[in-house]
């Protein structure tokens, strides 16, 4: 997460110095938490309390706390990463850690979800929702130029009438619906 | 007896044909998704969150428990045929189960595993039944200082007890609570880390929480570390066990929910636990000690019971306490949430028939899953064959259904995909996902009902402890806070230099 400082001049310096954050990114996670903590603790202490003041304890007082130990929880973890005490990544059955982090796939499957967000309320349902699967699909390696689209396509029409007809949870159809 | 004819009323709202059909839904969903690797039922309920804007309580619930127990059916099935467990409770069942399928007594070992379920799930809710209304009518006095006592014994014992770093499990316990802040206050109505927006102003809906962490998470993780070359499931026939099996099986049954019912009932990881010393018992009992670790009978048997008595354990927990031991548990909570109904001591009062109609269905389910599950094992084995691009395409698929059913706008699905970006990097760096999900349901109660007990106490702390029970509680807490310490003690005398400096 962290990005390597990019003033090296040198690309024999630069090596050991990537390599290191590279170890070290965890540390990312200790500035997230780090953040995090700062954001509840000035949210907290902004807020006006002087009028609807119920009971000896305000709105601030958790806050506050989720706040410090937020703050506290950041130095500890930096402490452990520093000290060479690393999380361990969580394995899986479809999981293989062996290998880099694929982060094409992860970009790929990214762009698939985001642009049913972008085209759900353009397009309708039925169709952003297919785009979305058969992405997600093909991201993931499938390439059958026939069976994809039509396992995307089935798949979202028949969940939006389960939506809309049995669970009487509307979603938007779009124009491709109303046509039919 | 009056939980009996309860009981009764309850198998009759069960067996309405809509409520069975639930049910079957349920077993049959619960038992796949057990199968499917990369999908844990608490993945599943929470995608199934969404059905609760359009079902009547009763029939969800009905569903969301069949899936629980469905769960602990169908993932032996992997555990058994491929050695990749398909949920953490089912981690121990590869031990003896994956070399007795490879000895080609695959069968065996389903049928022992199935009806393990089937016998630990039975007495599992037989001491439900037994159980849960003496908890209740216990509790049912307990007051505000009480349950936020009990809350923080779950926030505890979820950081401390499970996981291989309690710093990890706090930073995520505290992500959890701080998304659980965000909206506005529940006492003064003042809003809180919305930074002005009004979407924000109504809170993060924990649908979008779970599912985010739990399946988009997972999803993106997968997706970085994809395995290209799948192993190949053993294949199988029709389970079935001779005489000879049965004289070596039908002790380690009875003995799992002995160890499974108590261990799901407390906070402590739910299945994992005790389903590892099951193994360890029955291996001391067994009289072939030269079988183990090639396929022992026993050490499918036991350890199956265990796992299924132990889901009823915690269904006993979060029914009575309204406090979630496992993931499953707490992604149920949520959904009672959603129905506005509070578990806890006064849901045998206010919900009773809700409550006794999800117990009959369990029972129902039971059978349904050994009825299902004994002739169709081979028809389960082929869902592992499912392409794994498909999988997880569907599962990010009904991710985004499930967020976007929420309210219908777009920002849910960009706060899902932040938060599933979340799940992602706690995934890289080792922060279990399970304390953030309990933060996030259970905090804001917490904080509630803290504030509860300071206002009847005026505002002085003695209001936090002055009920025996609370004190109680927060004894085990300082236990558990004061576990590596006192373990340090213990082993210095005898010269044992502890050589992992992370337990913090």
């Amino acid at each position: 997460m962290s990005s390597p400082v990019s003033t090296v001049e040198e690309p024999r310096a630069a090596a050991p110095r990537q390599s290191w954050w590279r170890a070290h990114s965890e540390l990312g996670i200790c500035l997230l938490l780090l953040v995090l903590g700062v954001l509840v603790l000035t949210d907290a202490l902004t807020l006006p309390t002087d009028f609807t003041q119920r009971g000896p304890l305000g709105p601030k007082a958790v806050p506050v706390v989720v706040g410090s130990l937020l703050v506290l929880v950041a130095l500890l973890l930096a402490r452990d990463v520093l000290r060479g005490v690393t999380g361990e990544a969580e394995g899986g059955e479809d999981v293989d850690l062996s290998t880099g982090a694929d982060w094409r796939t992860v970009l790929l499957l990214s762009g698939a979800f985001l642009a049913n967000a972008a085209l759900i309320d353009l397009v309708g349902f039925p169709i952003s929702s297919a785009v979305l699967f058969w992405g997600a699909a093909y991201a993931l390696g499938s390439r059958n130029p026939v069976r994809d689209p039509l396992v995307a396509a089935t798949v979202s029409v028949v969940t939006w009438l389960a939506f809309n007809e049995l669970l009487g949870v509307p979603l938007p159809g779009g124009p491709l619906m109303g046509v039919l | 007896m009056d939980s009996l004819s309860l009981l009764i009323d309850g198998f009759g709202t069960a067996l309405t044909p809509q409520n069975l059909l639930f049910a079957a839904i349920g077993v049959v969903l619960g038992t796949a998704i057990g199968v499917l690797p990369g999908i844990g039922p608490a993945m599943a309920v929470a995608l199934l969150l969404p059905v609760t804007y359009g079902l009547e309580p009763t029939a969800a619930f009905i569903m969301f428990a069949g899936i629980y127990y469905g769960g602990m059916f169908g993932g032996s099935t992997t555990s058994i045929l491929l050695n990749t467990p398909g949920e953490s409770a089912s981690v121990v069942t590869a031990m003896e189960g994956y070399p007795m399928a490879k000895r080609g007594r695959g069968p065996q070992a389903l049928a022992a595993a199935a009806i393990g379920n089937f016998v630990g799930g039975l007495i599992g809710t037989v001491a439900l039944v037994l159980l849960a209304p003496a908890v209740a009518s216990l509790a049912v006095n307990i007051g505000a200082p009480d349950y936020f006592a009990v809350m923080v014994l779950a926030f505890i014992a979820v950081t401390s007890v499970l996981g291989r770093s309690r710093v990890r499990g706090f930073a995520s316990l505290l992500i959890g609570l701080t998304i659980g802040l965000v909206g506005l206050d529940q006492l003064t109505g003042q809003a809180r880390l919305t930074f002005g927006s009004l979407h924000l102003a109504d809170g993060i809906d924990v649908v979008i929480v779970a599912v985010g962490l739990f399946a988009v998470g997972e999803s993106l993780w997968v997706a970085a570390h994809l395995r290209r070359t799948l192993d190949k499931p053993i294949p199988v026939g029709r389970p079935w066990l001779a005489g000879s099996d049965l004289r070596r099986t039908w002790r380690p049954w009875l003995r799992g929910p002995v160890i499974g019912f108590p261990f799901g009932a407390i906070p402590a990881g739910g299945a994992e636990i005790p389903t590892f010393l099951s193994y360890v018992t029955e291996k001391r009992f067994s009289r072939r000690k030269d079988e183990w670790g090639k396929g022992a009978i026993e050490g499918v048997a036991g350890p199956e019971s265990t796992a299924s008595a132990s889901a009823a354990g915690t269904l006993v927990t979060m029914l009575t306490l309204g406090l979630p031991t496992t993931a499953v548990a707490a992604v149920m909570l949520a959904a009672f949430q959603q129905y506005g109904i509070q578990p806890g001591p006064l849901l045998f009062e206010r919900e009773s028939a809700l409550v006794w109609a999800l117990i009959a269905s369990l029972f129902i389910g039971l059978v349904l899953l050994l009825v299902i599950n004994l002739p169709m094992a081979p028809v389960w084995a082929k869902l592992l064959r499912i392409p794994r691009p498909y999988l997880y395409a569907g599962i990010l698929f009904f991710a985004s259904v499930g967020a976007y059913a929420v309210g219908g706008e777009v920002i849910d699905l960009l706060l899902l995909f932040a938060i599933g970006v979340l799940g992602f990097a706690m995934r890289r760096y080792g922060l279990p996902v399970l304390p953030a999900v309990i933060g996030v349901i259970l905090g804001p109660a917490a904080e509630l009902q803290m504030r509860r007990a300071l206002q009847l106490s005026d505002g002085s702390l003695v209001g936090l402890v002055n009920s025996p029970m609370a004190v109680t509680v927060y004894v085990i807490v300082a236990a558990i806070l004061a576990w590596p310490l006192l373990r340090r003690l213990v082993k210095r005398p005898s010269g044992d230099e502890p050589k992992d400096p992370a337990g913090v």
